[in-house]
This record gives structure tokens, C-alpha cells and sequence, in this order.
């Protein structure tokens, strides 16, 4: 009788009679266990700084280069999960970790991620000496800044979100906070981080790219990769071979999205605690492989003993908790007060700090010259969401009215939106080049290249979720274009439309710093910014001019975030929210 | 404490919600309770009266203040093993199945697998959820939830059950069956459960369920009157005797306390402070029920339960209706029925216009909130102040949400009177209205 619920369970023989799906599933991981191990012992190759890696423009190379890749996305995918678990944790447990964590993971995401890697690189280096492995984490690293933040977030905002009432459910029966954290707030999160994590790896792409190509000071490295491919295919101004790392590219980012997230979201659906109407996903094939071929249950099985075996050890180890000491309130006021001095007295000492750094290594002009150049990069930023608005809107109302299309097109969509825009900037160099535009005009559409999709995905996806009903009324009333725009459309997709914004802007940002100064071969050009200003002194090995130029460029993301989007936002969430 | 066959006590019980910024607000304040062997204890009160903050004292979720709580004569600190609770909410685990659900409290007790899909499979036959096992809690309707969550509480095979207002998520005929299958349970001994604590606002079924009622009173909660009920199982419920106590139960709640008819100079303005937590009724309601009191069957004087059931309104929803009234001076009641005062007759009976001035007359005689709001408007020089002036005060009397609470019950109020308007952009309060 126990085979009635379909649960892997223990009775294995019956249960692990082989389907059609083992077929595929078998050679399906064993492969990809010898693909993981070839790629990760070529990490560790020993290394000689100045040696050339070999590199070649042969498609032939590709697939092992994109897989390379690959595995460092996956790497950096899995420290961002671990790291954000922790984090999270921590910041949503402890009232004064969070008074300290909250902010400083909301400056974290306004630094620019290539900055992480200008500034990490050579402390990577010198942790593994005649290694590759260091060049491999620098670039692990700098995905990983790439994805953490948000994912972080995500998952803090789920953890204090828990309802109240299944918190007391699970105190009520007994679980451990080691039990509730595995089988209540982790599981309540899944949804949000899964699709943060799908939206992170969609930025990553783009930085997956532009570290693997790494020169700090003069020195060189090309880890073997797409992005290595394409700056070889820069340097070497061969366009055809630019035209083969795109097919590559695109079919690397198919496959990491038909086998890891389409799977994923599908399956996160259950952990919905509302089940929202409607927008069922269609069970992606991946998945169903995972779920009907037997090899996965005896996996899933040993996976669930483990797991069942460390909450054990969990609450063996883990202090009787039933009856916590509850602090006196004056005694915990005390502590509050201690810890808030100290945050201020460690803030003061920073701004010190900061203060002698300017003072002695770069002096006033150089900052006012470097604010100077990151207003140009705002101006920038600013026209460029502006325009993408401009056009995007009509054009995502459009698809948006028009469910059908609307569901073929958002895929595709949320692919560009993946997919690294910087494989395209030779073709535009190229193209610059060749008719002698203006620089500082034509470089700047690069930096929204990639990021302009995210409003163009969210404006269909708010049009979607307008009610047919207040369609109707519009109609009935005979409310004429302009005015249906004014009192339905736009309001009605404000939300989406700051969502998707806020995104391209931040990820304009990002890509400042690889599309102010661009290659093709000899010849590189450069728009006036402040990422050119970082990439060049990176390239300089300029330390302290590259944290100056962080450190201000961090500093706008951050005003500007405070001071518009999040008001946009509030504005948003407080007045045009649907329901 | 000495295990006297008290399954719990509780003793003193004060419970203070303390934030950084204000000082504490009482919302128990010193409960005395036991529960016996054998005994359905039903907790009736107001919504705000501390009866569900009461519950979750008793089960160790919260601390409480002052006071003491033992279970088979030890201290409570923390959720106790025996004691299984039933939400209103259900709170069940969307992502584990029914099955999943049920072994829950098991697993985290550390029972061994097979041991435990066996009790688990018990429970869920016992409580009729045979056939559903591998279903997600999302795929069940209201009633089949509960039963699964009855089941969650069942298996660990408690000695007493807290039962958090259980059926009123769900529709009366649902409702009305899990009860009645839960009773046969309890009635036939079939669950080793020794005690049931129910926290409802359903008067029947309070009436229906329990041996002893407590009935709790708001502000801070305490306790208010106890009525044992000792009518034989099953219980009748359309007997003179079941509706005589349904009727009495009906008439505390009901009566405003120190505000009961015939005592004069009682009236609302010297018990109604400016920081009254005013009840949150809406014009809508409150008129259609003023409506349907003046109107026949009724002609001014109507039967509280009987008025529940012709109007279709919940237990909750008649209280703080029949509070507005009462306080806006448009009824009275005492004894379990409610009628009209000359003032709700001629509201009754009037236009639209003169309803509304009726309204706005009540509101500044009677309500000090609205006569105050009034009177610095009509003071400041552009006839404008910011709500959050008004929060602040309010705030001195209640806690922050009671507080916003109070003040948008007022505002729809005072909008429908034409006593003031209000700018949600701005949030503003003035005597302008929209040009």
C-alpha cells in the first residue's frame, strides 16, 4: 500500500524499476560528472605570470571554452547561494547583525561588479602563487558579485516575511531551529530566489565574459572561455570569429535555461504558499525527466536520508533551546547601545581613513575631476533609460495586449536580456570605425544594449496583469487613445515598468566600464566617463585612482537609487498597486 | 505548582506589548484560568479583547508578562509537549503533501519513519482524510485544510488541544460538520485529548461546544464573566433552555460595560474618552442594520440571535455594529435585544440630506474624536491639519495599528457626515471639500 502517494520512499527494488527517461538520464550524469572533472583539473594548471595561455580562434574550440565558462558560472552560482543562505540568515536572526548587514549589502550591489575584480585580482594572485587558480577565483569572484547581492536580498526578505502563523505552527510541533530553518523558511524562499537566481545568472553572463579577459597592471590573462575567445577575436579583428562565440554563446545559455531554470521554476511553483491563478507553468521537459526516471528517485532518496541524518545530528548537537534565557530589557538596551557606538565609531574611523587616502594619494582635483566624469556617465545613463522608454513602452503595451504573442515573445525576451551584450560591441566598434561616427554618441547605446530588455520584459509582463475588466470599462466609456494612455496604461503598468527600470539602470552602470573604452585590434576608442576613466587606470594598475573612481561611481549608483528609484518605487508600491 | 488535576493553570496572567518608542500597553490584565480534565473550555470575546493573545500565552508561544502558566503542574517557557494547536489560518506547509503535513510534528520529535507514516496514516483516517494523502494542501477546499490541520494536531496525540477560532475561515455548512465530526470524536473518546481550549467569536457554537464559557472583556482584556453550560451531549440546539443561554451570552457581550441602559449620566461623551478605540463599522453596514431594526419584522425592537440570523451577519461583525450604534446613540440594548432610540427611528426614516446631518450631529455630540477633530480644524487658519497629529494623539491611548485603525473608521465616518474631508495624497484632514 505504501506505493499509493508516489513518495521515494524505502521499498527501493519496485520502485527503482527502470523507465524510458533512465534511457537519457544515465549517460546524462555520467557524463556530465567526467565533463566537470576535466574542466576543473584544467583549472588548477600551474602558472607562470607572463606565460601565454594557448588560445586559439578555432570554432573547433569552442564547446571546451564555453564550457569552461559554464563551469565558472556554476561555480560562482553555488558561492552566491551559500553566501546569501548565510548571510540572509544572519541579518534576518539577529536585530543588531542586521542593523549593520542590511546596509552595507545595499552599497555592495551599488558597486560596480568589474570594479570588484580591478580591486581583488592581485590579492587572488598572490593566495595561489603558480597557479591558474587564482585567476580562476578573480573571475569566479567577480560573478559571484555579480549575482550575490540580489539573491541575498531576496532570500532576507523572505526570511522575515514567513507568515506569522506557520512560524507558530512549527514551534508549536517542536521543530528545531535547525529543522524550521530546512523545512520552513528555506522552502518559503525558493520561489523568490529562484527566479532572483535566474535574473542574477542572466546578469552574469555578461560579467562571465568581460573577467575572463583579465589585465590589471600590464599583465595579461586570458583564462581559456568565451569572453577570452572574443577579446583574442578583438585583438586579432577577426569578425568571424566574433560571429561563432555569439552562436556559442547562445547555445550555452539555451541549454543552462532548458536544463537549470526553466526545471527549477517549474518546480519552485509548489513552494507558492498562495497559489496564484493562472499563470501555471507548463511543465518543462527536464523536469519531468528528473521526476519519472528512477535513478533520480534512488538519488533523491539518498539525498532525503542525508538530510534526515543531519537534522539528527543537528538537534542532538544543538543545545536544549526549548527554554531560551530571555534577556532582561535593560541589560539588552545596554548591549544596543554598545554595539550602535561601536558601528559609528567604526564609520568615523573609515571616514578618516578615506579623507588621508584622498589628502595624500590623489588630492582634491583629481576627485572633483572624477565627479566631474561620472555626472557625463549619469547624463549618459539618464538619456539612455529615457529613450529605451520611450520606445520600449509603446512597443511592450503593444505585445502585452496581445496575450498569445505576448507569451511567445517573453522568453525570447528574457534570453536577450541573458544574453552578454558585450559579445556585440566589436560589431558596433566595427561599425563605428568604418563610418567615423562620434564617439561619445555611439558608445553610449552599448550600455544599454543588454540591459534595455529588462524594461521592455517587465512593461509586457505589468501589461499582462492589467485586468481585461478595466480594458473593458475604458472601452465601454469610449475613452480615446491619449487619454486611455494616461488614465489606464501608465498608470496601470507603473510598478512593472520602475521594476524593469531600475534594473537596466543598475546594469548600465555595470557596463560602463566596458563600453566607455572599447577595442578592435590597434585601435580603441573611448567616450568620456567615468568607466573609462576606471578601466584605463585598471589597466594602469593605478590602485588608488581605481578605488577613487569605485568608490565615486558607487557613490552615484547610490544617490541615484535613493534619491529616484526608490521613490518611484515606494510611489509605486504604495499608490498603483493592483490589488 | 501542585497537579491537582488542573491540566492547565494560569495565574495572574498580564501580558504588556512593549515597542523602543512607547511604553507598554496592557492588553491582558490578570487572568486567572484553569482547565480540567475532561473539560471544553470556549473563550468568547470582542476582536482586541487579548483572547487569542491569551491562547497563545497558554501555549507557551508567547511569554507572558507577569503571572505564571504550568502545565500538569510545570512552569510553561515554551511550547509544551501535549499541547497541540489549531490555527485559523490552517498553517499548513504549502510544499508538503497532506501526508507531509501530518508527520511533521512527528518527525521533528524524531519518531522513526515507519512508526510514523503509521500513526500518521491513523490520524488521517480518523479524521476522514482517507483518499488524500498525496494531495497538496493547495489542492483541498477550506474544510478538507482544517481536517488536515486537526490532523497535524491529532497524531502527536495531545493531552490538551488550543483550538485558535478554527471554523471561522470556513462556511457555515462546513464548519458546522468538522464540528460536529470533531464533537464525535471527543464525545465517543475516540482521541486520547483530555482538554479543549476554543477561542471563538461564534456564540452558538461556543454554546454548542463547551462546558464552561469565558468571556473575555476589551481594553485591557480580562476576564469578563464565566457561564458554565451544562446541557447534556448532543445538545439541542433550537431547545428554550440552549437558546436562553445563547441569549444571555449574547447580552454581555453586547453591553458596553458601565454604559447599560437605566444607568443615568452614563452617557457616551464622560465613558467615551477622545483615545476610545471606536469600533470599525461601516456606514454601509451600520445603516443597513439601523434600516433593517426599524423596519417589520422588527419595528424598532429585534432578538440579538434572531437579528444574526435574518441579516446573515457573523457574531464579530454584530458586535462592533452593535457598539457604533450604541455609541452614536442610534440603539440600545440590554438583555439580549436591541432597539432603536427616537434619534434611530428618525434616521431611519429620513432623506439621504438629513440622514447625513443626523449623522454628522451624532457624531459631534456623542464621539469626542470627532468633536475634537472638528474643533482644531475649525481653530487652525487654513482649516487643515495633518493627520499624523492626530495619530500622535491617539497613539497615547493605543498602539500604532489600533491607532490608524481608528483613525480611518473616524475619517469614513467624518466623510460621510460632511463633518471634514480628507486628502489621502496629502494625508491631510480639512474642512475643504474637492472643488
Amino acid at each position: 500500500m505504501q506505493q499509493r502517494w508516489g513518495l521515494p520512499i524505502v521499498a527501493w527494488p519496485t520502485r527503482l524499476r527502470p523507465t524510458y527517461w533512465d534511457g537519457i538520464a544515465l549517460p546524462l550524469v555520467l557524463g556530465s560528472i567526467v565533463l566537470i572533472a576535466w574542466a576543473s583539473r584544467q583549472m588548477n594548471v600551474p602558472y607562470r605570470i607572463g606565460e601565454m595561455l594557448p588560445l586559439s580562434l578555432d570554432p573547433l574550440y569552442l564547446p571546451e571554452y564555453g564550457l569552461r565558462t559554464v563551469l565558472r558560472m556554476a561555480l560562482a552560482l553555488a558561492a552566491s547561494l551559500t553566501f546569501s543562505l548565510a548571510y540572509a540568515a544572519l541579518a534576518a536572526k539577529s536585530r543588531r547583525a542586521e542593523k549593520l548587514l542590511i546596509p552595507v549589502l545595499d552599497i555592495l550591489q551599488s558597486v560596480p561588479i568589474l570594479g570588484f575584480l580591478s580591486i581583488t585580482v592581485t590579492g587572488f594572485i598572490a593566495l595561489f602563487p603558480g597557479s591558474l587558480l587564482g585567476y580562476e577565483c578573480a573571475a569566479i569572484f567577480a560573478i559571484f558579485t555579480s549575482q550575490a547581492w540580489n539573491m541575498t536580498f531576496s532570500l532576507y526578505q523572505s526570511f522575515i516575511s514567513v507568515p506569522a502563523d506557520l512560524r507558530e505552527a512549527a514551534r508549536m510541533y517542536h521543530l528545531s531551529p535547525w529543522q524550521s530553518f530546512w523545512q520552513l523558511e528555506v522552502p518559503f524562499a525558493l520561489p523568490n530566489l529562484v527566479w532572483n537566481m535566474m535574473m542574477s545568472v542572466s546578469g552574469g553572463w555578461f560579467f562571465v565574459v568581460a573577467s575572463e579577459a583579465i589585465s590589471v597592471a600590464g599583465q595579461d590573462v586570458k583564462l581559456p572561455g568565451v569572453g577570452s575567445y572574443i577579446a583574442l577575436a578583438i585583438e586579432q579583428r577577426d569578425l568571424a570569429a566574433v560571429g561563432y562565440a555569439i552562436l556559442a554563446m547562445l547555445v550555452f545559455i539555451l541549454i543552462y535555461d532548458q536544463l537549470l531554470f526553466r526545471p527549477l521554476l517549474a518546480w519552485a511553483q509548489r513552494f507558492k504558499v498562495e497559489a496564484i491563478g493562472g499563470d501555471e507553468i507548463e511543465p518543462p521537459w527536464f523536469l519531468t525527466m528528473l521526476q519519472r526516471a528512477r535513478l533520480f528517485d534512488l538519488l533523491r532518496s539518498l539525498f532525503d536520508h542525508a538530510a534526515a541524518l543531519l537534522s539528527l545530528a543537528a538537534k542532538r548537537a544543538a543545545p536544549r533551546r526549548e527554554r531560551l534565557p530571555r534577556l532582561r530589557l535593560a541589560e539588552a538596551r545596554w548591549v544596543d547601545l554598545a554595539w550602535n557606538g561601536l558601528l559609528l565609531a567604526g564609520a568615523f574611523y573609515a571616514l578618516l581613513e578615506i579623507a588621508r587616502f584622498v589628502q595624500s594619494e590623489v588630492g582634491p582635483r583629481e576627485v572633483l575631476h572624477v565627479l566631474l566624469l561620472g555626472f557625463v556617465t549619469l547624463v549618459r545613463v539618464v538619456v539612455l533609460i529615457a529613450l529605451a522608454a520611450v520606445f520600449w513602452v509603446p512597443v511592450g503595451v503593444w505585445i502585452g495586449l496581445r496575450p498569445r504573442l505576448a507569451h511567445r515573445v517573453q522568453p525570447i525576451v528574457q534570453f536577450l536580456a541573458a544574453f552578454p551584450a558585450n559579445l556585440f560591441f566589436p560589431v558596433a566598434v566595427a561599425a563605428i570605425l568604418r563610418f567615423h561616427l562620434n564617439v561619445e554618441i555611439w558608445l553610449s547605446p552599448l550600455m544599454i544594449l543588454g540591459t534595455q530588455w529588462y524594461i521592455l520584459f517587465n512593461v509586457i509582463a505589468g501589461t499582462l496583469s492589467l485586468p481585461t475588466d478595466y480594458q473593458y470599462v475604458a472601452s465601454n466609456l469610449g475613452v480615446s487613445r491619449w487619454l486611455w494612455w494616461r488614465r489606464l496604461v501608465l498608470p496601470g503598468i507603473f510598478p512593472a515598468f520602475v521594476t524593469g527600470a531600475v534594473t537596466a539602470s543598475g546594469g548600465s552602470w555595470n557596463a560602463s566600464i566596458v563600453s566607455e573604452v572599447v577595442r578592435w585590434g590597434n585601435d580603441t576608442l573611448v567616450a568620456t566617463g567615468i568607466g573609462a576613466y576606471i578601466a584605463q587606470e585598471t589597466d594602469k594598475g593605478d590602485f588608488p585612482r581605481i578605488a577613487l573612481g569605485i568608490c565615486v561611481l558607487s557613490l552615484y549608483v547610490l544617490l541615484f537609487n535613493r534619491l529616484l528609484w526608490r521613490r518611484l518605487y515606494l510611489l509605486a508600491e504604495e499608490r498603483l498597486r493592483l490589488d | 505548582m501542585p497537579d491537582d488535576g488542573r491540566l492547565i493553570y494560569a495565574e495572574k496572567v498580564c501580558k504588556t506589548y512593549q515597542t523602543a518608542e512607547t511604553p507598554g500597553r496592557l492588553v491582558l490584565d490578570h487572568v486567572d484560568f484553569s482547565l480540567r480534565e475532561g473539560e471544553i473550555v470556549a473563550i468568547l470575546g470582542k476582536s482586541g479583547s487579548g483572547k487569542s493573545t491569551f491562547l497563545r500565552v497558554l501555549a507557551g508561544l508567547t511569554p507572558p508578562s507577569e503571572g505564571r502558566v504550568a502545565y500538569r503542574g510545570q512552569i510553561v517557557e515554551g511550547p509544551a509537549h501535549g499541547i497541540a494547536m489549531v490555527f485559523q489560518t490552517f498553517a499548513l506547509f504549502p510544499w508538503l503533501t497532506v501526508l507531509g503535513n501530518v508527520e511533521l510534528g512527528l518527525e521533528a520529535q524524531g519518531v522513526p519513519r515507519a512508526e510514523r507514516r503509521h500513526r500518521a496514516l491513523k490520524a488521517i483516517d480518523l479524521i476522514g482524510l482517507d483518499g488524500f494523502e498525496s494531495a497538496y494542501p493547495k489542492e483541498l477546499s477550506g474544510g478538507m485544510r482544517q481536517r488536515v490541520g486537526f490532523a497535524r494536531a491529532l497524531v502527536v496525540n495531545p493531552d490538551v488541544l488550543l483550538l485558535d477560532e478554527p471554523f471561522s475561515a470556513l462556511d457555515v455548512l462546513t464548519a458546522e460538520t468538522l464540528r460536529g465530526d470533531l464533537m464525535d470524536l471527543w464525545v465517543e473518546r475516540r482521541v486520547p485529548t483530555k482538554g479543549i481550549i476554543l477561542v471563538s467569536h461564534n456564540i452558538e457554537e461556543a454554546v454548542e461546544i463547551a462546558d464552561r464559557i469565558i468571556i473575555f472583556g476589551s481594553d485591557p482584556g480580562h476576564i469578563r464573566a464565566e457561564i458554565p453550560v451544562t446541557l447534556l451531549r448532543p445538545r439541542d440546539v433550537t431547545s428554550p433552555r440552549f437558546l436562553q443561554i445563547v441569549d444571555e451570552v449574547y447580552a454581555i457581550l453586547t453591553t458596553v460595560p458601565g454604559r447599560e441602559p437605566g444607568r443615568r449620566g452614563a452617557r457616551g461623551a464622560e465613558t467615551v474618552g477622545v483615545g476610545y478605540r471606536l469600533p470599525a463599522a461601516s456606514i454601509q453596514q451600520l445603516v443597513g442594520l439601523l434600516d433593517a431594526i426599524c423596519a417589520p419584522p422588527y419595528s424598532g425592537r429585534a432578538d440579538l440571535p434572531h437579528l444574526v440570523e435574518s441579516e446573515h451577519i457573523e457574531d464579530e461583525a454584530l458586535f462592533v455594529l452593535v457598539e457604533a450604534l450604541q455609541l452614536l446613540g442610534f440603539a440600545q440594548v440590554a438583555g439580549g435585544d436591541i432597539w432603536a432610540t427616537p434619534i434611530g427611528r428618525n434616521f431611519a426614516e429620513a432623506d439621504l440630506q438629513t440622514r447625513k446631518q443626523i449623522f454628522a450631529e451624532q457624531l459631534r455630540r456623542s464621539i469626542p474624536l470627532a468633536a475634537h477633530i472638528r474643533k482644531v480644524l475649525d481653530e487652525r487658519p487654513g482649516h487643515s491639519a495633518p493627520e499624523a497629529r492626530f495619530l500622535a494623539e491617539l497613539e497615547d491611548h493605543l498602539s500604532e495599528e489600533e491607532a490608524a485603525e481608528v483613525l480611518e473608521t473616524m475619517i469614513n465616518w467624518g466623510r460621510y457626515a460632511e463633518l471634514f474631508a480628507y486628502d489621502y495624497d496629502r494625508g491631510v484632514l480639512s474642512l475643504e471639500n474637492p472643488t
